[in-house]
């Protein structure tokens, strides 16, 4: 397959994954905007993965050092955008908490 | 959870067998199952009683992906990624665990700076061991490696003013100079140029710093001029750029999870900014252009010097106490006055007394989608009170009260009427037309974007100066004491 079909590929991928992701965003409740916002953040640090394969190929310094680097910033993203969706998620109630009030 | 296990010890059999092909399937595997888990993860978040759900299966998602990851065979060495996992850890767990929910806009604005830092990170050292060790880089893949990193470094730089801004480390108003659109389109157009010479001749390895930093002082000057209200809008698009820059990382390493992934960020900040730009009947280019929020120097317009009548929380404890229902409205004053908890036990001293208490939320309330939301309920209200403008605004002229706290262009009658006013267009919470209206806010002066609110002046509304949390803790406690009758 040349360079050139892969990235045809590759496009139609992203304009699918694109189209996706209008029409499943467009149903999120807009009071849910902010943990939206926090969990599309900790997905988007999946260019973890990619920072995992430069990190650990070692190539050159240079490169070990960037990755690593790299691997630190979205790592954090992937825990604390997950985290605090969930510490936000979990706040939203529909009733009164009826006993567990402190 | 129990079906990772057993493609685990599949692949482990498979590894001892001396197959370093199944491997190879296994890791295409956790990326095709990431990939589902984060359309699931999303389509599940439409609604308060599946996000939670949705937020785990986005977990998983990203743990399947991670592992997939770490078994790729090109990796020889696992030290410096399990030091990066273990920095990650120690800045992100932190955060997300004390960090209060009042500086959730800025710990918003900080992991954008983040994730675009990473890709940024990950495009250059690509470019570097292409350059290096090779092998050498076509065109094509060369001009999207570009493009990544410019929309990387900039969203970086971007994503730290906004930080600055929202953290009130910098000025709230619109930085602004002369000629500074020609100089940012002028500074843009050059690091695109840099772009296109090193597509064309990739062996000009002295051009990349040069690409890295005009990017950078790009994504600064995109951000200064922009006024604090309009964080939303901006929050919102620097969270599409993050994407963005992942989903073309995943072009240049030809990885189609990144592509996937990358596009639901880009889609979602799309749509975000989109709906706050509609909230407040502004373009794009006016959002990002227009400075808005400067200090408004149109003297001589209302001449006439018009009078606000102020109340007191006594009396405003006494009507709301009466009333059937009352319309609370916040805004960012809420926010700052960290008015929320007094807010709810406003709420409680009112439901009890039988009071239908509801909340209006405008979309651009607060410096960022949401924002409102998730401070009432971290304060337990219940969501169901919590009611989107185009639904409640119906119900203003049913409403005894309407309590406008610390909002204030999102109310302002003159963007239904006055041509000549900033805000004219802007949709509006109908807060004018309750019975009577009380306005908790700081000062006289006029609000962040500096334009007069009519509503003040109305003959039924009533202001109520003083600290939000001040103020409500006040009503809050007269409607406690007032309670024995």
């Amino acid at each position: 397959m040349s360079l050139f079909d892969q990235f045809i590929g590759h496009l139609y991928v992203f304009i699918l994954a694109a189209f996706l992701g209008l029409s499943v965003i467009t149903r999120v409740s807009p009071m849910l905007h902010t943990p939206l916002m926090s969990l599309t953040n900790a997905i988007s640090a999946i260019s973890v993965v990619a920072a995992i394969e430069i990190a650990g190929k070692q190539e050159s310094t240079l490169a070990t050092i960037l990755g690593t680097t790299a691997v630190a910033l979205a790592f954090a993203n992937v825990v604390g955008g997950f985290m605090i969706t969930d510490r936000m998620l979990k706040m939203f109630k529909k009733r009164e908490p009826a006993a567990a009030k402190h | 959870m129990s079906m990772l296990l057993t493609l685990a010890e599949v692949v482990e059999a498979g590894t001892k067998a001396g197959s370093p092909d199944l491997q190879q399937i296994f890791s295409t595997a956790t990326y095709i199952i990431a990939g589902i888990c984060f359309i699931l993860s999303l389509k599940w978040l439409s609604s308060p009683t599946s996000a939670r759900r949705g937020n785990i299966v986005g977990e998983i998602g990203m743990a399947a992906a991670i592992i997939g990851a770490l078994l790729q065979h090109n990796i020889i060495s696992y030290e410096w990624i399990i030091t990066g996992l273990v920095l990650g850890t120690l800045i992100g767990a932190p955060l997300a665990i004390w960090m209060p929910m009042t500086a959730v806009p800025q710990r918003t604005a900080f992991s954008h700076a983040c994730g675009a830092l990473a890709a940024a990170l990950v495009g250059t050292a690509h470019f570097y061991i292409a350059a290096n060790v090779g092998p050498a880089l076509d065109h094509t893949t060369m001009a999207i490696l570009c493009v990544e990193v410019l929309l990387g470094a900039l969203t970086f730089t971007g994503s730290l003013m906004a930080f600055g801004k929202l953290q009130e480390i910098l000025p709230q108003r619109p930085i602004t100079f002369k000629g500074q659109n020609y100089f940012n389109f002028l500074i843009l157009g050059l690091a695109l140029a840099t772009g296109v010479v090193l597509s064309i001749n990739p062996s000009m390895t002295m051009l990349f710093p040069l690409l890295l930093v005009l990017a950078m002082l790009f994504g600064v000057l995109l951000i200064i001029p922009i006024g604090g209200a309009d964080m939303p809008t901006v929050i919102a698009l620097l969270n599409s750029y993050a994407g963005m820059s992942a989903c073309l990382m995943g072009f240049v390493l030809h990885n189609q999870l990144l592509i996937i992934a990358g596009a639901l960020d880009g889609a979602s900040g799309f749509v975000l900014s989109i709906i706050m730009c509609k909230a407040m009947n502004r373009s794009f280019t006016n959002v990002l252009f227009g400075a808005f929020g400067q200090l408004q120097t149109t003297a001589g317009g209302p001449g006439e010097k018009r009078t606000v009548r102020s109340g007191t929380p006594e009396e405003a404890a006494q009507i709301m106490e009466a009333a059937q229902s009352v319309i609370i409205i916040p805004g960012y004053g809420m926010a700052v006055a960290q008015a929320q908890h007094k807010v709810r036990e406003m709420f409680d001293q009112l439901t009890k007394r039988g009071v239908d208490v509801k909340f209006a939320i405008h979309p651009v309330a607060g410096r960022m989608p949401g924002h409102m939301n998730v401070l009432l309920a971290e304060a337990e209200i219940p969501y169901d009170k919590l009611i989107e403008m185009d639904e409640i605004n119906g119900e203003f002229p049913q409403c005894d009260v309407a309590l406008v706290i610390g909002a204030n262009d999102v109310v302002n009658p003159a963007a239904r009427h006055d041509k000549n006013s900033p805000i004219y267009g802007m949709p509006i919470i109908d807060a004018d037309r309750a019975r009577t209206v009380y306005a908790i806010k700081r000062s006289k002066n006029p609000g962040f974007a500096g334009i007069e609110n009519e509503l003040y002046y109305l003959d039924k509304t009533f202001m109520l100066f003083g600290d939000a949390k001040a103020v409500v803790g006040e009503l809050a406690r007269q409607l406690t004491e007032g309670g024995g009758h």
